[in-house]
């Protein structure tokens, strides 16, 4: 059987081959249980490098106007690219 | 009879505008880490099947630390002698809130972070896992801020994992753990300290506790309070006088003092995105005019640029 593992990359701008700045992994397969500040290397240089490392990439943010008078407000990261692999396990 | 506060200067000041968050490290005595502690009490040991909200709870219940209501003065929120009343009275600290939030500080809440080693999330059948990032309270759109001052008793090993928190973050407008699922993020750092260490933070610093995985409980008490009037110029401000000129952009070629106020409030994260770093900027730029009283400063062009009017027709 196959389980999950996705991998969400926040890069630098909206495109796939911009530095990574926040990362987050989540392992289906229950081999590592991977949390909130447990890594200070990006496992990931770019979203491309993900690619050419197998990952599939299944979600990208869009881009969206500034609505007018909040041109200045941020909130979240934006540029956000969703990743993953399909493993398989045995039961 | 209490020393003259330690006001902040102009560059903490602007490092607390842009960075969200100032670091005192190993300043309070011995002797108020060890009055703390043993106000704060000991945990009990793990029980098998017992939930560790029960211990937690009862941790909180037997302990000297007071309850106490929002909007009391914090003048008046601790009893005289106490580990918090006589930590609030460091010149350091007097201070430092005097200059962050001016006269009269109001209490907003207060709490005993216990982060509980491997074995007692065994015990009670849980796992040791981080906190998720957030932002404290709710939105808030407000320019005003509240400070949390986060102090740390006992020496924090990175093992025990110490609070986690990401520099830059707290002029961004977000609802609480909303943005729990951004696991890493470049530039975060975690509070591995020595005793007496002491953390003054902007409410809207994104942060979190880290995971401990040591044998040993770990303690941070963190207190919350906001202004009671303006904060406006209330730190050593004369260093800010006269207001420097406008420094070259872009096309540079020698360098700036990093001293100053532009070059610390135009200094970047590791985070930032390449767009919305110019936003922080401009956003930075807006929280020290609100400090300063001066709508007119700048820095780096970013506020002049977008303010500036063609002639009328």
């Amino acid at each position: 059987m196959t389980r999950q593992k996705v991998l969400v990359l926040y890069l630098a701008n909206s495109a796939l081959d911009a530095p990574t700045i926040a990362w987050a992994v989540y392992d289906g397969t229950g081999e590592k249980l991977h949390m909130a500040g447990d890594s200070e290397e990006v496992p990931y240089a770019t979203g491309l490098a993900a690619l050419k490392d197998g990952w599939r990439l299944f979600q990208a943010s869009q881009l969206n106007p500034h609505a007018r008078g909040e041109e200045f407000d941020i909130a979240y990261l934006k540029y956000e690219f969703w990743f993953e692999q399909l493993v398989e396990v045995t039961p | 009879m209490s020393q003259a506060p330690h006001l902040l200067s102009s560059a903490q000041m602007a490092r607390f505008v842009a960075r969200g968050f100032l670091r005192f490290d190993a300043v309070v005595p011995d002797d108020i880490n060890a009055q703390f502690m043993a106000e704060a009490g000991e945990v009990a040991e793990p029980k098998p099947g017992e939930r560790l909200m029960k211990t937690y709870g009862q941790a909180l219940a037997a302990n000297a630390i007071p309850e106490v209501s929002a909007g009391t003065p914090l003048s008046q929120t601790y009893p005289e002698g106490s580990a918090i009343s006589r930590l609030l009275d460091l010149p350091l600290v007097r201070g430092a809130l005097q200059s962050l939030l001016g006269d009269d500080p109001v209490f907003d809440h207060h709490f005993l972070h216990i982060t509980f080693p491997p074995a007692y999330h065994a015990a009670s059948g849980g796992e040791s896992v981080s906190q998720h990032t957030h932002q404290d309270s709710t939105i808030d759109p407000r320019q005003a801020f509240d400070v949390q001052v986060m102090y740390y008793p006992h020496k924090v090993t990175r093992p025990m994992g110490g609070t986690r928190f990401i520099p830059g973050t707290h002029l961004r407008k977000v609802s609480e753990v909303a943005l729990g699922r951004y696991q890493n993020i470049r530039g975060q750092q975690h509070m591995v300290c020595e005793a007496g260490t002491l953390l003054f933070l902007h409410h809207g610093i994104w942060h979190g506790g880290g995971v401990n995985l040591s044998d040993r409980t770990r303690y941070m008490f963190k207190i919350r309070m906001h202004a009671s009037g303006s904060q406006v110029r209330r730190w050593d401000v004369e260093p800010i006088e006269p207001r420097a000129p406008q420094r070259p952009i872009f096309y540079v070629k020698t360098p700036s003092d990093p001293e100053s106020v532009a070059a610390i409030l135009m200094t970047p994260e590791p985070w930032f995105e390449q767009d919305t770093g110019r936003l922080e900027f401009v956003n930075r730029v807006k929280l020290w005019r609100y400090l300063s009283g001066d709508p007119s400063f700048d820095a780096d062009y970013w506020m002049t640029r977008l303010e500036a009017e063609g002639a009328p027709a």
